[in-house]
């Protein structure tokens, strides 16, 4: 089943990571990010890491930062949960970080164990001095990415994009097992 | 078997000579052990993130292909991240080398034992999850071929060394998070790092 929109969302966040010369992609498998991952890891200029655990991608990132390599981490909502110590050597080593989060736990969850997780996503995040944008509309991933993109880059700050449930369009455990 | 190696000893053997070596070390004993070798530009010591520094070696060691990275850390600080050893198995980053200082020990709480304390073997795991020869050494002839698989040997490369739980004294790095990365970044990608 597929979300109501004729944007294809994950090829305008890939493009972004292109046009930031994203050169390491961490991520954790996410049904929501399924089609981004794979962009990533056809796409030759991008090194697609699968990690064990979301705390993983953020070592990737200052590894590839000291080495002069930009990156970026794709994860779901429930990672957040596993980086949030890690986020602190972020913060102090200023080092820059780019997220793009898919939302569980949020708008029309079909599973109740993800809502703690998927409601504190946003001030936990907060707490630890990232800032968060929000992608609500197939549309507006493009430019809300772009804009974080270069916001981290640009001035070495730590931010996440926060994807909106409503854009992946699963609605049951069946509709996830289907895709 | 009983460890007989001193810890900073066998640091110090994997450092000489280091030339454009780049070296990671875990929080704690192992950051001060490089340190007491010499602080280096092109040192990465860490102060927090426990469990990070094998996946801090793996960014590097992808963005510089043509050099030779090192992570150096503890029993304790490996235990916590063992998840990337199998992500660096998937990579494979033939430029890697991660060697375990290995006191069966949590030296900065208090000495309480590890999980490799009562056998937990992370060369095993390191082979189990693609490491190229992972080895223990327990003696000085071990650490002498260390050096070699650190500055030359297809990796990924894994060593556990098995080390004397001794109280030593500190030698620390700076503290500043953002000074130790800056510094790091000039030294290896030179003064247009800074403008990246």
């Amino acid at each position: 089943m597929k979300a109501n929109t004729t944007v294809d969302w994950p090829l305008d966040l890939h493009e972004v990571l292109a046009q930031t010369e994203v050169r390491q992609v961490a991520y954790v498998p996410d049904a929501g990010h399924k089609r981004l991952i794979e962009l990533c890891q056809a796409d030759k200029s991008m090194r697609a890491v699968v990690c064990t655990t979301e705390e993983e991608g953020l070592g990737l990132v200052m590894g590839a930062w000291l080495g002069g390599d930009k990156s970026a981490v794709l994860m779901q909502s429930s990672g957040v949960g596993n980086i949030i110590n890690t986020l602190g050597t972020i913060k102090e080593c200023r080092f820059p970080l780019l997220m793009l989060v898919t939302m569980r736990g949020d708008e029309g969850e079909f599973n109740p164990w993800q809502v703690p997780m998927g409601q504190a996503t946003q001030s936990v995040l907060e707490a630890m001095g990232v800032v968060v944008k929000r992608i609500h509309t197939a549309e507006e991933a493009g430019p809300v990415a772009s804009a974080a993109a270069r916001l981290a880059y640009n001035s070495y700050a730590a931010v996440a994009v926060l994807i909106s449930q409503r854009l992946i369009g699963i609605k049951s455990f069946q509709d996830q097992a289907d895709r | 078997m009983k460890a007989t190696l001193h810890r900073r000893d066998v640091v110090n053997a994997l450092l000489a000579d280091r030339g454009d070596l780049l070296v990671v070390a875990g929080l704690g004993s192992t950051a001060w052990d490089i340190s007491a070798a010499g602080d280096h530009d092109l040192n990465f010591p860490l102060w927090g993130a426990m469990g990070s520094s094998v996946m801090i070696g793996l960014g590097i060691a992808l963005a510089k292909p043509g050099s030779r990275v090192l992570v150096i850390t503890g029993d304790g600080e490996m235990l916590m991240g063992m998840g990337s050893l199998a992500t660096v198995g998937v990579q494979k980053p033939a430029n890697l080398s991660v060697v375990v200082i290995d006191n069966e020990r949590y030296g900065e709480t208090g000495m309480q034992a590890t999980h490799t304390a009562s056998g937990v073997d992370l060369a095993q795991i390191a082979k189990g999850c693609g490491f190229a020869h992972p080895r223990q050494v327990t003696d000085r002839d071990g650490v002498a071929g260390l050096h070699k698989m650190v500055h030359g040997e297809a990796g990924p490369n894994f060593a556990q060394v098995k080390v004397l739980a001794e109280k030593i004294p500190l030698v620390l790095p700076p503290r500043e998070g953002a000074l130790l990365k800056a510094r790091f970044r000039r030294a290896l990608n030179g003064p247009s790092a800074d403008a990246q």
